[in-house]
């Protein structure tokens, strides 16, 4: 289950946001995309994720090409991800939040939604009973049958995973989960993110809180100006003079 | 033949262009479609034919009927926009709906249900210009449409009023920090939408006459062009509504005059699909 | 397994809407004793059959968070439809009215594709003029349409028993309505339901988790076209009788006034809000000429006032009473 970028470019007018990146997600690791602000960083996830089209390269899942596709397709072949910009759905509960991820692995067909088969309750029970678990599993189990809107900020982020992890992804791709979240609540994010790889499930984190990154991850990209800058292990990429001329404008 | 429909086109088309400036300048004020646009026209072309019939001379019949439709615009802003700040755009849409609805009633209470002339502004003597016959009237729709357009590119281009409501539709929040008052420019936008609006009744009155439910169709239009030429683009406004004008003209004229509205809301839907942006629209782009 | 917190949010949905489902069948059932004569009881079917096409429009409006100003064109082709079949091809209507619905449903499917790649203002013009298109061609093709004048419709026939009279259609509409509503909640409560509520909620985190989105709008779309069309077959043989205006601009504005006054997302708040604005201007009747203002100035109020719409302001209005120690 590997996922392979290549030469992917897009540009917003002018501007070139990504410009030829390349690289290999391997499985049952955590990886890391890092890098200035306007690196590119969310522009790249968007593409990973379906929701911009590459104007070049492509995205190859195993042996299936994805790129150009729909982004439910991406969600369909095994491409999960949470936003930077919380895109929780306010309008249910954190319950539903999560049982709407479970989408794709319910049988639930027009007709016999219009007239409530029996069939339907047994898949919404088994269906609710999986999310609650996965509540559980972020620590929200607290906030079931509570409205979405009514959550804290780090919680909402938490629920964003969970939602996420009800697709049974094969691929999760984080933006920026610990944003705007305190010491401890970055904490559970790292031990949130060791569990999920520790249920065969490849982590791609986009972050800018380099401590999270150089704990968790294995593998880590440096985008800057819209190219990959470098890449390798943390150790490696942390130490390299380009990183970090990149961040702090100056040779170390 | 080609004349003459082109010049109808022009000439419809005109009207069509005020009433898409105006919402093109109401939205890019407050992102509100406002759907009481065409009952301005009504009230321009109603109330100046009301004071002619009470003998006023047509100069000031014209001039207080715009009084009128500006002091209903700045109503309709004060008390309906205004205290529904921040609902969903359906919300706002019933909100203009319904006073399209409610202008329309107080019209037929205030006036008539009558179809009411308005004498043209030179004489009803026909021109011949370029292989067609003309009224008069169409020189002073096309003239002073054409004037008033300029006076609204000078008003937004070149005055600071005018730059500060641009302000406002580019990044309201960046213009309250600029000190610009959202609220001043949110009344300016109402009155001079609803002053463009009546302008373009009084113009057209003398030759397609006027009553209480003349603003259903014209605002329809005038909106399908607003939206034509690319919502907010207030160029495009005025593109659209001459496109729409023409094209309807000409397909009145060489297809089937019966189904005239019908190739105006064709041609608009097909460059909803073709042309999602409009002509000149910008396309907000969401972050994600 | 822990499952108190899931049970009972599990059975919190359900059982409200089903004591929902049966106040409303037991108050249709009862209605007819405080009916006192034929006007009445046509006002009663009046608010039935807009409850049906607002039941099925709200879906597309209220949960699926798009928009329609052309829906009276659904309705209009329903109407027109089966009165065709019926009167000029001689189909018995029983088999006319399931037959248009069906086509005016393929139709939305046709159209429904390109127009719903639009969103906001531009998907409201799109379907605006689409609905316009519609009322004009059904008032100007006079041969097949009768015109502006309209033209009769026979009544619906059950082994050549014509159905007519108030009473019996009373419990028709009265029965289509329960049905709609059913269907309508059965839809919401259900994956699908939830599916379309993320669309509205946020459509990129929806596809995120592989809803497709351009799909479900479909599918929403076309289901509230066949409640529209199902409702205008079932006004023309009872009436006996269509015009166009059945499909213009100003019903389907009457028909979206109707869904957001009565309360978004909310069923039931679809059927009162057809329940309140149908009886409402026949109230006005005596104030003739201040139909149209009262009218415009209900409509203005009450979104000024109440955005959400009457029954979800009622219910929080409820609940927050509820709270409040005695």
């Amino acid at each position: 289950m590997r996922l392979r970028a290549e030469n992917l470019s897009k540009r917003f007018g002018g501007v070139a946001a990504v410009q030829d990146v390349g690289f290999d997600l391997e499985p049952g690791v955590v990886h890391s995309i890092i890098g200035p602000n306007g690196a590119g960083k969310t522009t790249l996830l968007n593409l990973l994720s379906g929701i911009y089209r590459a104007d070049s390269g492509s995205i190859v899942l195993d042996d299936t090409e994805l790129s150009g596709r729909a982004p439910h397709e991406f969600a369909i072949a095994g491409v999960g991800r949470t936003f930077q910009n919380l895109q929780v759905f306010f309008n249910m509960t954190a319950l539903e939040n999560v049982m709407v991820g479970r989408w794709q692995h319910e049988r639930c067909n027009l007709v016999s939604a219009l007239l409530r088969l029996p069939r339907m309750a047994r898949e919404e029970r088994r269906c609710r009973e999986a999310a609650y678990e996965l509540l559980e599993f972020v620590g929200l189990a607290v906030w079931a049958s509570r409205d979405a809107d009514s959550m804290p900020y780090g919680a909402l982020k938490r629920l964003e995973i969970a939602r996420a992890l009800a697709a049974r992804p094969k691929f999760l791709l984080l933006d920026e989960p610990a944003a705007g979240l305190n010491p401890t609540e970055t904490l559970d994010i790292d031990r949130l993110i060791r569990e999920v790889a520790a249920r065969d499930i490849t982590v791609v984190l986009v972050e800018h809180n380099m401590k999270l990154v150089m704990e968790v991850s294995q593998h880590v990209v440096v985008l800057d100006y819209g190219r990959k800058l470098a890449e390798g292990d943390p150790k490696t990429v942390s130490a390299d003079p380009r990183v970090i001329e990149a961040y702090l404008g100056c040779s170390a | 033949m080609l004349a003459q429909y082109l010049l109808a086109g022009l000439t419809v088309g005109a009207i069509y262009a005020l009433v898409a400036l105006g919402f093109a300048i109401i939205y890019n004020a407050s992102n509100v479609i406002n759907f009481a646009q065409g009952e301005f026209v009504m009230i321009g072309g109603m109330a100046s034919a009301g004071f002619v019939e009470a003998g006023l001379g047509l100069p000031l019949a014209a001039l207080l009927a715009i009084g009128c439709a500006t002091l209903v615009g700045i109503l309709l802003e004060k008390f309906a926009v205004e205290r529904a700040r921040g609902a969903s755009v359906v919300t706002l849409i019933i909100i203009t709906i319904g006073a399209s609805i409610l202008l329309r009633g107080l019209a037929t209470l205030v006036w008539d249900k009558k179809i009411h002339p308005l004498p043209g502004f030179s004489g009803e003597q026909p021109i011949v210009f370029a292989g067609a016959t003309l009224l008069p009237q169409v020189v002073w729709v096309i003239g002073v449409s054409a004037l008033a357009v300029a006076l609204v590119w000078w008003f937004f281009n070149r005055t600071l009023t005018g730059k500060a409501m641009l302000a406002v539709s580019h990044n309201r929040l960046a213009a309250r920090l600029a000190g610009i008052s959202v609220r001043r420019v949110l009344l300016t936008s109402f009155a001079l939408s609803a002053a463009l609006g009546a302008l373009a009744g009084i113009l057209i009155a003398p030759i397609s006459f006027t009553s209480w439910d003349v603003g259903i169709m014209l605002g329809l239009k005038g909106f399908a062009a607003a939206i034509l030429g690319g919502l907010g683009s207030g160029p495009g406004a005025v593109a659209g509504g001459l496109v729409l004008g023409i094209v309807e003209s000409l397909g009145a004229g060489y297809l089937s005059s019966a189904y005239k509205d019908v190739f105006a809301f064709l041609i608009i839907l097909a460059a909803l699909v073709f042309l999602p942006d409009g002509l000149f629209g910008r396309r907000a782009a969401e972050r994600v | 397994m822990s499952s108190s917190p899931t049970a009972s949010s599990a059975g919190a949905p359900q059982s409200g809407s089903r004591r929902g489902l049966l106040a409303l069948a037991i108050f249709a059932a009862l209605l007819p004793l405080a009916l006192p004569n034929a006007y009445t009881y046509e006002i009663a079917i009046l608010v039935g059959i807009n409850a049906i096409t607002c039941v099925g429009l709200n879906l597309l409006i209220g949960y699926a968070g798009q928009i329609s100003l052309g829906h009276a064109g659904f309705f209009g082709l329903g109407a027109y439809g089966s009165a065709i079949l019926a009167s000029r091809y001689g189909w018995p209507p029983l088999l006319s009215l399931p037959v248009s619905t069906v086509l005016v449903g393929a139709l939305a499917w046709l159209v429904g594709r390109p127009i719903l790649r639009l969103r906001g203002h531009y998907l409201a013009m799109g379907t605006l003029g689409l609905g316009v298109i519609v009322s004009i061609v059904l008032a100007t093709e006079d041969r097949i349409t009768g015109g502006p004048d309209g033209m009769a419709v026979p009544p619906l026939k059950v082994f050549s028993y014509a159905i007519g009279g108030e009473k019996t259609w009373y419990w028709i509409i009265a029965a289509a309505v329960v049905l709609a509503v059913w269907l309508a909640q059965n839809l919401i409560e259900s994956p699908r339901g939830r599916a379309m509520r993320a669309l509205h909620g946020s459509e990129v985190a929806a596809s995120a988790v592989g809803i497709d989105a351009a799909r479900h709008k479909l599918h929403v779309f076309v289901l509230s076209a066949l409640f529209a069309a199902a409702a205008g077959g079932l006004t023309a043989h009872y009436s006996g009788f269509i015009t166009p205006s059945k499909s213009s601009f100003v019903h389907s504005i009457e028909l979206v006034t109707m869904v957001v006054f009565g309360g978004m997302a909310s069923t039931f708040g679809a059927v009162v809000g057809a329940a309140v604005l149908t009886t409402l201007p026949q109230v006005l009747t005596t104030l003739k000429e201040y139909e149209m203002v009262t009218l415009g100035a209900v409509m203005m109020l009450t979104m000024i006032v109440m955005p959400q719409g009457l029954v979800p302001t009622l219910e929080k209005a409820i609940a927050a009473a509820r709270r409040k120690p005695v």
